[in-house]
């Protein structure tokens, strides 16, 4: 082949490796606009009408811009894109040992779909009116009217770019389950998978399943927005919660489509550095199983107090706290692969043992929530901000550093390095936990959420109160000044870092068997797979790992 | 990139990797009609007088549709058939009267709706003409997509390449097909 030059080779790619990278810059940017909407808000919470540093005063219309923007963000162009897509384009082919994913100009129209709908959502912002401001549930009427969001241009731009977003994430995972169906190495049987790809795979299957009733409603509601329909309008007959239905029977879904991968990720990282087989593979498989059909029926748990049948609640709670069993025993059976192994505590390992502590935290407040008596006084309080968050932060954020920091050697061939990685480790977990702690007391304490500034009500504006947002918001802050140890150690770590061998973890799946980082094609000769992906400290083997590609008979390996 | 990856030749299901993802692009359609029907069934039941409006639909226009619909799936798979047996230039041939029924619904469609546009039935006349024009439309826009994609591969047809792409522009064909039965009966014939 000719040498490709820099356009080919970086910009219109079709190598999955590629393309997984394109993801994940194009997530972190993201992801520093959604921090800096964070930062911006919070400072408006801690300091009620005071120029925020690097923004200016903020509009109330503003706040709700960026509380808005920051959630669409933080989920839909920057948990999708660096779970399923960056690692999943990235990790696919490699792990099941072929040279690229099966479509992979239909990849390249993947990511290239979801760039236009991050410059979409990004224009939105600068168009008159401003940026949409309706929540990211986007509930009409106030979404559906611009006399009501006052952002007819902001408001139908969001809409689109999710569309857009959606489009590019139904082309990818179709990419993505028919790569793991059809072109995994001779001899992976579906039991030889590793959990990570299960996951994605899965996940993907969940968003093709559950976000079609809601690209329709995306439809009708643009049509509200533009032409005068009034789908989600009562004056017109219409029906808002209808609009419910749709956006939580995917919304709730999609909780378990981030949560998925980010469980693989922890699965593979848990079992290589506590040098043991992962606990009850099957067990973990079966469980994400049940957990994707459960998610299909516990959406209405968003819509207690919306005007739904009681009867109805009652159903959608039992399932609601149904859906815990099959996480806890996930959570579980990860601790069980830790006991009794030799624990390496890499930044990786930190950042995957941080997930499970968070993410139980998390699990646990659902339940008061998904009880629909106690959700009719939780609802729409900062119990519920600070409980999702303690679910999607150690997703979206934390599970993604450990996958950043256990893959990287493998994306570009030099370690991180490990002081820095440690450092930036105790700076994001400390903090975040500052943050959202004291979301937990102020909600269960009858602050609500969406609410501009609290001086306008007396009962929340005491001294004790405001301290705690005065916390939370600090704590924002250093935990956002230690993330520039991360990215220098990225950064600096990709042109200086210690050059990375092929398996420096001493892991046993087939990514580990390609060069680090892996040429176009990844591997010299194709890998063909002897054994389940977890065969660590197999008694009575000299080395405590021993890799899916390694032929038995102790000959040299492939 | 003109070389094919090396997955993409594979296929440990057995099933060929082009049909195995057509039909995850169809399980991925059927949820977004499924959607949108499931709303409009719900809302029907609730709303009778929904009945009236939908009496203001022509049953003739549908059911001529419908024919023309169930034809043009009766040509792919004419063309899936000699394009199994490596003759192309009917292979194109019926290609070509696919397209040409597809055209054909889309023009009965057309008049259809600039009669009923003219009676003042628009899209925002009511509930029930809205779920009217978004579910047909949604539904012509994939007649549309569909003849575009089978008209490009009619011509690496009568190049002779890519020939089992025929029978899977024909399974998308059958589902736009398949939707259409599922249309018909609900907004034109339940009055």
């Amino acid at each position: 082949m000719t040498e490709q030059n820099f356009w080919q080779k970086y910009i219109f790619s079709t190598d999955h490796k590629i393309i997984g990278m394109q993801y994940m810059f194009t997530g972190m940017i993201m992801a520093l606009i959604g921090g800096y909407f964070a930062y911006t808000f919070r400072m408006q919470l801690a300091f009620p009408g005071t120029e925020v540093f690097g923004f200016g005063t903020v509009s109330p219309h503003e706040y709700n811009s960026l509380v808005t923007n920051h959630g669409t963000i933080m989920i839909f162009w920057v948990a999708m894109p660096v779970l399923l897509a960056t690692f999943g384009n990235f990790l696919i082919p490699l792990m099941i040992g072929c040279d690229d994913m099966v479509f992979p100009r239909l990849n390249r129209l993947s990511y290239q779909v979801f760039l236009l709908s991050a410059i979409v959502l990004v224009a939105s912002f600068f168009v008159a009116g401003g940026g949409f401001g309706g929540a990211w549930t986007a509930y009409p009427p106030l979404s559906a009217q611009a006399k009501y969001n006052m952002t007819q241009y902001g408001a139908t731009l969001w809409l689109i770019a999710v569309a857009l977003e959606f489009v590019a994430f139904l082309l990818g995972g179709i990419n993505f389950i028919t790569t793991l169906m059809n072109s995994r190495a001779k001899g992976m049987k579906m039991y030889d998978i590793p959990i990570v790809l299960w996951m994605i795979v899965l996940a993907s299957i969940l968003f093709m399943a559950s976000v079609g009733p809601l690209i329709a409603g995306a439809i009708m509601l643009l049509f509200d927005q533009t032409l005068g329909t009034g789908f989600f309008d009562p004056a017109q007959g219409g029906d808002p919660i209808l609009w419910q239905h749709l956006f939580w029977f995917f919304g709730h879904p999609e909780v378990y489509v981030v949560l998925l991968p980010a469980m693989g990720i922890v699965a593979e990282i848990i079992t290589v550095f506590s040098r043991k087989k992962l606990f009850a593979y099957k067990t973990v498989l079966y469980t994400a199983f049940a957990t994707g059909v459960l998610s299909f029926f516990v959406w209405a748990h968003h819509q207690f107090i919306a005007g739904i049948d009681p009867r109805m609640a009652n159903v959608f709670a039992v399932t609601t706290l149904l859906i815990s069993i099959p996480i806890a025993e996930m959570l579980f059976v990860y601790i069980a692969t830790l006991y009794g192994g030799s624990i390496r505590l890499t930044a990786a390992m930190l950042f995957a043992l941080s997930f499970l502590a968070a993410f139980l935290i998390g699990g646990v407040t659902g339940i008061f929530l998904g009880a629909s008596g106690a959700d009719i006084y939780f609802h729409d309080t900062y119990f519920v901000v600070a409980h999702f968050h303690y679910t999607f932060f150690p997703i979206a954020i934390l599970a993604v550093f450990a996958g950043l920091y256990y893959w990287f050697p493998k994306m570009f061939g030099r370690h991180m390095s490990e002081t820095l990685g440690k450092i930036h480790f105790w700076g994001t977990f400390i903090p975040f936990n500052l943050i959202f702690l004291p979301l937990f007391f102020l909600g269960a304490a009858g602050q609500h959420r969406r609410i501009y500034s609290y001086e306008l009500f007396s009962e929340l504006n005491s001294a004790d109160f405001q301290n705690l947002r005065v916390l939370a918001t600090v704590a924002l802050i250093v935990m956002l000044i230690f993330q520039l140890p991360f990215l220098y150690n990225f950064f600096a770590s990709m042109l200086r870092g210690k050059v990375a061998t092929a398996n420096p973890w001493q892991a046993n799946t087939l990514e580990w068997a390609a060069p680090s980082p892996p040429p176009h094609g990844n591997f010299a000769t194709l890998p063909e797979v002897y054994r389940p992906p977890y065969e660590y400290s197999v008694p009575g083997r000299e080395s405590d790992f021993w890799p899916q590609h390694e032929k038995p008979s102790g000959e040299s390996k492939a | 990139m003109s070389t094919m990856p090396i997955a993409t030749t594979r296929s440990m299901t057995g099933i060929p990797t082009g049909r195995l993802a057509v039909w995850w692009v169809i399980g991925s359609e059927i949820v977004i009609f499924g959607g949108l029907l499931a709303c409009y069934l719900l809302l029907r039941n609730l709303y009778p007088h929904w009945g009236e409006s939908a009496a203001h639909t022509s049953t003739l226009a549908g059911a001529i549709n419908t024919f023309v619909l169930l034809t043009s799936s009766l040509f792919v798979v004419l063309a899936h058939h000699a394009a199994e047996r490596k003759r192309h230039i009917a292979a194109f041939f019926y290609l070509w009267l696919t397209i040409g029924g597809g055209l054909t619904f889309l023009l009965i469609k057309a008049f259809e709706w600039s009669y009923e546009i003219a009676q003042g039935y628009t899209i925002t006349a009511n509930l029930f003409w809205s779920y009217y024009y978004t579910a047909a439309g949604i539904h012509a826009s994939h007649v549309i997509v569909g003849m575009i994609i089978m008209a490009i591969i009619s011509f690496d047809v009568l190049r002779q390449r890519n020939l089992p792409r025929v029978e899977l522009i024909g399974i998308y064909w059958h589902f736009v097909d398949i939707v259409w039965i599922f249309l018909f009966p609900l907004l034109y014939i339940a009055k």
